[in-house]
């Protein structure tokens, strides 16, 4: 199937060696009237069943299975076995561009889905954004009350904020940052990380940060629990994460200025079972009533921009928005096909930078 | 004399007939057993090995392990292995030693209760011991917060989120690797000896050091590689507990999974830990004979 991967050893092994991974997954083998889909799992993936699966299981009359993902290495894994069995997953934007450059996606079938409110941005031949999410600057305020550091020059002056601070355990995100911190305008961040010389000052910035950062965390559930309690001061934060704890009565505050946007996608494995059903599945996903119900279930970005408009989304939790238009100015898009380009050395150099 | 001479022979022919029989008998026995091993271990770890051979076009390559021993990323990862792989095996032996010492002294009873307590944490999932030491350790946890309240220090120390964390988890964990193989050594060794020593005019510590301790040794070597060699390849606590800043090889390979498109990368690495494990042991068998202490 794939002719990236060495297939010497026949397809007898490889299948065993998956069916041993999925023997503990939920889905059942897909029929005409079911789709597998796969997500982050959690109280996130609740939060998609009830506003955008569930309504699109009842709207097509079909199952929609679900499973859980922990990223690239397993759609791989299901392709170079030749047994696919999700329909749809929900990946990071740089995942289905990788994924699309390896060969290993179905082209999207765009006379089903409807793109009518989406950014040509996050629309591609074969994958489409599914959601938004910022990484913001949060601090606590039982620190430095409601003037924490409003910008990445600030968040880089340990002086004025001493303080431990918590970043981002990937390349991604951090770089853009830096720039800024380096007076980069939040506008030309990425015409300037991309341009001879941009990587290696983004880097430099960061190098200069990197000692006074106590922890480059892993994920969203770990930077809230760093956050909450206390274990670090300050924090570049998924801004659904600083409003959850927010919620649960937590000294934290955060500003939309020069926050970081990235995405998540939805794409089609190469060979998915019910490519036909999945298609109108998406459709259903991205459009502003289900883009709508998401956003207002979870603080969640929707790619459709006129979910907004759709009066589904409360004045007060769309102002908590992080793609509402006046929280969106000053925030920096991450550009995925920058991070697939060069995603060896980034985080490679990433990683040499951070490790003790 | 002839005749008893054939009579031998017979006997010694019998004999071997029925030893080989025996043989054959138990190892139709565990035929089953071996034909698994084979499918589920040496096949794939035959499969994913040669993986590490092949480029991500499929073409034959030792790229993957020229990467491996040239980027200073991956010297980095192999010195944070082997710094921690060796101080909690040390910790665990200071630890552990002096533990086995007094339960294999106490009556079989008493040991037998305590050794609950070693077991216990044994059989919890790491993950949550990894999070409960986690919880012990941050800058607002327990233990800072009573070194704190009883004024011994000003400052919160930094116990969690760098090696000093990831060591003392990894120790944790570890610690019951080396205390079961060094306890039942321990158990088995005749205090007579060390009395006799002591009777014919040792002082105890002389006793202890030239009777006991070498007697121990073979657990102690037992438990040892144990811990190193797990420790090796150890991911969770140090991914928990090292704040991103800790990387050991098992989450380098779990990051080259993720950043590179073919499994070779990743195998080139597996390979390489997996050889240092079986080049360890069979030094330790070589130089200490850790047959000595299965085969009784």
């Amino acid at each position: 199937m794939s002719d990236r991967y060495p297939s010497f050893c026949g397809h007898t092994l490889r299948a065993m060696a998956v069916a041993l991974f999925c023997i503990s997954t939920t889905s059942t083998p897909a029929t005409a009237e079911e789709v597998v889909f796969a997500s982050w799992g959690g109280a996130f993936q609740d939060a998609l069943r009830s506003s955008m699966l569930d309504p699109a299981a009842e709207a097509l009359d079909i199952t929609i299975s679900e499973d859980t993902t922990n990223g690239i290495q397993d759609v791989r894994a299901q392709i170079s076995a030749d047994s696919v069995v999700w329909d749809i997953t929900e990946q990071a934007l740089d995942v289905c561009v990788q994924l699309k450059n390896e060969g290993a996606l179905e082209a999207l079938d765009y006379t089903v889905i409807s793109t009518d409110g989406i950014p040509e941005g996050l629309v591609d031949s074969h994958w489409i954004g599914l959601l938004n999410y910022s990484l913001v600057i949060g601090w606590r305020s039982d620190r430095f009350g409601d003037s924490g550091p409003q910008s990445w020059a600030e968040f880089w002056d340990i002086e004025r904020f001493p303080g431990k601070r918590a970043m981002f355990g990937k390349v991604n995100h951090n770089l853009e940052a830096a720039l800024m911190a380096d007076g980069v305008a939040h506008s030309e961040v990425n015409a300037v990380l991309q341009s001879p010389g941009g990587m290696e000052r983004a880097f430099g910035k960061l190098a200069e940060l990197a000692p006074h950062v106590s922890v480059w965390y892993r994920g969203g559930s770990q930077a809230a629990q760093l956050l909450r309690d206390g274990e670090v001061d300050l924090i570049h934060i998924g801004n659904g994460r600083a409003e959850s704890i927010i919620a649960d009565g937590a000294p934290v505050a955060y500003t939309w200025n020069q926050a970081t946007l990235d995405a998540d996608c939805v794409l089609v494995p190469k060979g998915a079972p019910n490519r036909e059903f999945a298609m109108k599945v998406i459709n259903e996903m991205v459009s502003a009533e289900s883009q709508a119900r998401m956003a207002a279930a979870i603080s969640y970005g929707p790619v459709n921009v006129t979910a907004f408009e759709t009066g589904i989304v409360p004045a007060d939790q769309a102002a908590k928005n992080n793609s509402a238009p006046e929280n969106l100015a000053t925030q920096v898009i991450l550009d995925p096909n920058f991070y697939v380009e060069n995603a060896q050395i980034l985080q490679e150099q990433f990683d040499i930078l951070v490790q003790q | 004399m002839n005749m008893t001479a054939i009579g031998e022979g017979a006997n010694r022919a019998i004999l071997a007939r029925l030893q080989s029989r025996e043989r054959q008998f138990f190892l139709k026995l565990a035929a089953p057993a071996i034909l698994g091993i084979m499918i589920v271990v040496f096949l794939p770890i035959l499969w994913l090995s040669s993986l590490s051979l092949f480029d991500a076009a499929g073409d034959w390559s030792t790229a993957n392990y020229a990467r491996v021993f040239q980027s200073p990323l991956y010297q980095k990862t192999f010195h944070v292995t082997f710094i921690i792989s060796i101080s909690v095996t040390a910790f665990c032996v200071l630890l552990g030693y002096p533990l086995c010492y007094w339960l294999s002294r106490l009556s079989p009873r008493t040991s037998g209760i305590l050794m609950v307590f070693v077991l216990v944490p044994f059989w919890t999932a790491v993950l949550v011991r990894t999070y409960a030491w986690l919880v012990l350790l941050q800058r607002n946890g327990i233990i800072n917060q009573g070194l704190v309240a009883s004024g011994i220090i000003d400052e919160p120390l930094q116990l969690a989120h760098n090696l000093t964390g990831s060591i003392i988890g990894m120790v944790h964990v570890m610690l019951p690797f080396l205390v079961l193989p060094l306890y039942a050594t321990m158990r088995a060794i005749d205090g007579d000896l060390v009395r006799a020593a002591i009777g014919l005019g040792s002082s105890p510590r002389e006793a202890f050091w030239r009777i006991f301790f070498p007697m121990s040794l073979p657990g102690l070597f037992a438990g040892v590689i144990l811990v190193f060699v797990l420790s090796l390849g150890f991911y969770v606590t140090p991914a928990l507990l090292g704040g991103g800043r800790v990387q050991m090889l098992a989450q380098r390979i779990e990051s080259t999974i993720t950043i590179y498109a073919n499994w070779g990368a990743a195998s080139a690495l597996g390979v390489i830990l997996l050889v240092m494990a079986l080049v360890l042991i069979w030094a330790a068998n070589r130089v200490f004979g850790l047959d000595k202490l299965f085969v009784r």
